[in-house]
């Protein structure tokens, strides 16, 4: 059974390897600064007894005030799983570090967000839109899109 | 003189390049060899996570029909069990039974298309695919008596199923394993060993396991690579932990074990069918759940192990009653990742079945 690690454990071992870093924890998630994301996520695939090796579903939901990106993580060699968040805060410039230098099943999703959510990836090699057409206005997904 | 030669970039579809939807890809071709790929999706986007935040938690389940329409009762199961666990909605027994029946039935009718389709691009026009298509008529057959439907089906409901099983269901079931376990060995005599199904597909667009996990594929296609990692015995939802069964994995990552596996899911599927029509047991089939569902304020990420791979649902309610939004995540279309790794160095007519084994549908991968 895929068991879900509890926050402490894996706040206290980010906190460890970045010092000064902004965590926080809201429930089964760990809430980290959208510019980190990416070496966090370095961290926790490469970090022993976390090991976070597989990418499940990155997403995003618009919460008016933030938008906030999901991602769900899994470790097959531990068969365990955690949530890990990142919130923005800035509607017209939303921007978080790309994790495809992480896991590669990030290409395609990351761009899926970009095209209906408009959250930017920095470091995302190829962000175009992937739904919907080059051409199209706007972001479906957002709440304020009619 | 020296020959002159230049790389063509050539258009596949989004006609229904492999008769799976309308995909559509732009390849770089030096000569007949790939040399560069890019997946172009989304022409049957119909913004159905946008639609959903319109209606309530049981107007959704039919929007979840027309993801993978090849297997509408695992969209629908993954749904209702999100949904389950977001407000806390209990399902009774039979209605778990019912279910598995339903899902495991569905994996053996969605493999069947899988393997018949991938048939046709390898050249073998129409005679397996139509040997497929015969056998799938009958588990229709019985999803039609069963929810009155014979592809949308919208049979599960939060909290169980909408209807119990008919009388006549379980005899058919039971005598149309026995025709199908036939119809399966009949395929491996048929294609397993067949000289030009090996020449095509071993060795053809082998897939590493470490790229494989990396580039998060799921479901036959992550197994095919060797990983064995199947959501029913890694993390078990509905009640897959009571039935006994094997997770076929192989070892080469290539096209036909891709197709290998799926062929042994089938028998698997089959096994647990048995299993649960054994045990079933009487009683409700639906527990009381009011007409508008109100979960409390939160969110939820339930995922199962659809015929294609991993199928999530992301769910966030902010206490009323419709969701606030509904994430789906497509095995499909993050198995297509790496398309482009597979197909490289490949020919064209490599290219196609390769896309064939990998087992797309369009309703999942554009929503």
């Amino acid at each position: 059974m895929t068991t879900a690690l509890k926050t402490e454990q894996v706040v206290s071992q980010i906190a460890a390897a970045f010092t000064g870093a902004d965590i926080k924890v809201d429930g089964p998630a760990v809430i980290v600064a959208p510019d980190m994301v990416n070496k966090v996520c370095a961290f926790l695939k490469s970090a022993p007894g976390l090991e976070f090796d597989y990418l499940h579903n990155l997403t995003s939901v618009d919460f008016m005030d933030y938008f906030e990106v999901v991602y769900h993580l899994t470790s097959l060699k531990h068969n365990h799983s955690m949530v890990l968040k990142t919130r923005c805060f800035d509607r017209n410039n939303a921007e978080v570090a790309s994790v495809t230098g992480v896991w590669r099943g990030a290409d395609f999703q990351e761009r899926e967000v970009y095209d209906l959510m408009g959250i930017k990836f920095t470091g995302h090699p190829n962000l175009k839109r992937i739904l919907l057409w080059d051409g199209f206005l706007g972001h479906p997904l957002r709440r304020d899109y009619l | 003189m020296s020959l002159q030669t230049q790389e063509l970039l050539l258009n596949v579809g989004p006609q229904h390049p492999s008769t799976h939807g309308v995909a559509r890809f732009r390849v770089w071709l030096d000569g007949e060899v790939v040399t560069n790929l890019e997946v172009v999706v989304g022409y049957l986007h119909r913004g159905i996570e946008k639609l959903a935040e319109t209606r309530t938690y049981t107007q959704v389940i039919p929007l979840t029909d027309r993801l993978d329409y090849l297997c509408s009762i695992t969209n629908n199961l993954a749904y209702c069990l999100a949904v389950e666990k977001l407000a806390g909605v209990k399902v009774p027994e039979r209605a778990e039974y019912i279910r598995v029946i339903m899902s495991e039935l569905q994996r053996v009718a969605s493999h069947l298309m899988s393997v018949g389709f991938l048939l046709n691009e390898l050249g073998a026009y129409f005679t397996p695919i139509i040997y497929c298509f015969r056998d799938r008529e009958k588990i229709v057959d019985l999803f039609e008596m069963v929810s009155g439907q014979r592809m949308m089906y919208t049979y599960l409901r939060v909290g169980g199923v909408s209807q119990d099983l008919p009388e006549e269901f379980i005899p058919a079931v039971k005598r149309l394993i026995v025709d199908l376990r036939k119809a399966v060995d009949e395929y491996e005599a048929l294609l397993s060993g067949n000289e030009i199904l090996l020449a095509r597909m071993k060795g053809v667009g082998v897939l590493s396991p470490e790229l494989a996990v990396n580039a998060s594929a799921s479901g036959p296609v992550l197994r095919a690579s060797g990983i064995k990692w199947d959501i029913r015995r890694a993390e078990p939802y509905s009640i897959y932990d009571r039935f006994k069964f094997d997770i076929p994995t192989a070892k080469n990552g290539d096209c036909y074990d891709r197709y290998w596996v799926r062929i042994e899911e089938m028998k698997q599927s089959l096994n647990i069918v048995e299993q649960a029509l054994r045990d079933l047991p009487g009683g409700e089939i639906r527990s009381e759940v009011p007409a508008l569902i109100r979960p409390p304020k939160g969110d939820v990420y339930r995922h199962i192990e659809a015929p294609r791979g991993d199928l999530g649902f992301y769910i966030v309610s902010d206490g009323s009653i419709a969701p606030y939004r509904i994430h789906i995540k497509p095995p499909t279309l993050i198995n297509l990742t790496t398309m482009k790794d597979l197909c490289v160095g490949w020919k064209i007519a490599d290219f196609i079945v390769i896309f064939g084994s990998i087992d797309v549908v369009l309703g999942e991968m554009d929503r």
